[in-house]
């Protein structure tokens, strides 16, 4: 199965939900905002999110600019 | 003067400097970038994670009780501008946001006709919406028919630090939009932002022309005096200007009359 995170295609070996993708990157839920399929999803419902074949998933953060 | 507050989306400001968070050399420099400057309203952008460079949070270096004025930054149009803006509000920003759409990389020019789009839907939304944009009288008219908060011209390109080069046009727009009249953008010197604030700007947006000096937090504490002192001038109105002298002192009474 393969998504495509951040415009780059990731293989995953085995299901998992979103939350457990996120962590498997090494990022911290806490200062990311993600967008799955194009729609915006809080913390609290990435568990709920069984990834799928070529789900497309953004991550981004804060950063500075004026 | 106590009473001289800006109110933008229902929100008291006494500063009328607004700065940006962006080129430092660490993020740890912007807690005192603020202190040293006053500012209530600070910029920031979105962006997608690089998952090979690791970088700090510049929201953990934001004081608390700030103003967020998140940016549009990287929209190339007005769909682009709404989905970062509805991300931005989504992570718990609030619900300002800086329309920035551009297209142009050599001088970061403002797209108006994407960025009238992108504000009618926003402030349709509920966002308070600061469009930035080229000094433009009929866009500007444009954009406070469709809601937004503010208006944002340019002085000069992005991070040029070139001053207030469209001074003639900005003139136009702080005349003829009853909206607040915001500087953002090419202000280089403190004396910059104090003649926008004098020719009746109602706030500066500022980022590189406090960045890129040799000691940042002194020129934000200078920027903070310029827009103050500026604000105070075109309050107290200026006198008028002649082209011959004219005598301070009295003319009469000299010792040898």
């Amino acid at each position: 199965m393969e998504v495509v995170l951040n415009g780059n295609t990731e293989k995953l070996a085995k299901e998992m939900n979103l939350s457990e993708f996120l962590l498997s990157k090494g990022l911290n839920p806490d200062t990311i905002i993600v967008e799955y399929n194009e729609n915006i999803v809080k913390k609290q419902e990435w568990t709920k999110i069984i990834l799928q074949n070529k789900d497309g998933i953004e991550v981004l953060k804060f950063v500075g600019g004026g | 003067m106590m009473n001289d507050q800006l109110i933008i989306g229902e929100k008291s400001l006494h500063s009328r400097l607004f700065i940006g968070t962006g080129k430092y050399s660490t993020d740890t420099l912007i807690p005192e970038i603020v202190k040293k400057s006053g500012a209530e309203v600070i910029t920031v952008a979105l962006r997608r994670i690089e998952f090979n460079s690791p970088t700090g949070n510049v929201m953990d270096h934001i004081p608390s009780g700030m103003q967020l004025l998140p940016n549009t930054s990287g929209a190339r149009n007005a769909q682009e501008a709404i989905r970062i803006a509805r991300l931005a509000k989504a992570a718990g920003c609030g619900n300002w946001i800086k329309i920035e759409v551009i297209s142009d990389n050599k001088y970061l020019l403002p797209d108006g006709y994407e960025t009238i789009k992108a504000t009618e839907v926003l402030a349709g939304e509920g966002f308070v919406v600061l469009p930035y944009i080229s000094p433009d009288l009929m866009v500007a008219k444009k954009l406070v028919e469709v809601g937004a908060a503010a208006i944002m011209p340019l002085g000069a390109p992005i991070g040029s630090n070139r001053g207030l080069k469209t001074k003639e046009l900005l003139k136009i727009l702080i005349e003829e939009i009853s909206l607040p009249v915001i500087v953002d953008a090419g202000i280089g010197k403190p004396s910059d932002a104090c003649e926008a604030m004098e020719m009746g700007a109602a706030a500066c947006l500022l980022n590189t022309a406090i960045a890129s000096a040799n000691q940042p937090e002194l020129m934000a504490e200078a920027f903070g005096m310029a827009v103050a002192a500026g604000r105070k001038a075109y309050l107290a109105g200026i006198g008028r200007s002649h082209q011959y002298a004219s005598a301070s002192s009295p003319l009469t009474g000299f010792l040898n009359d």
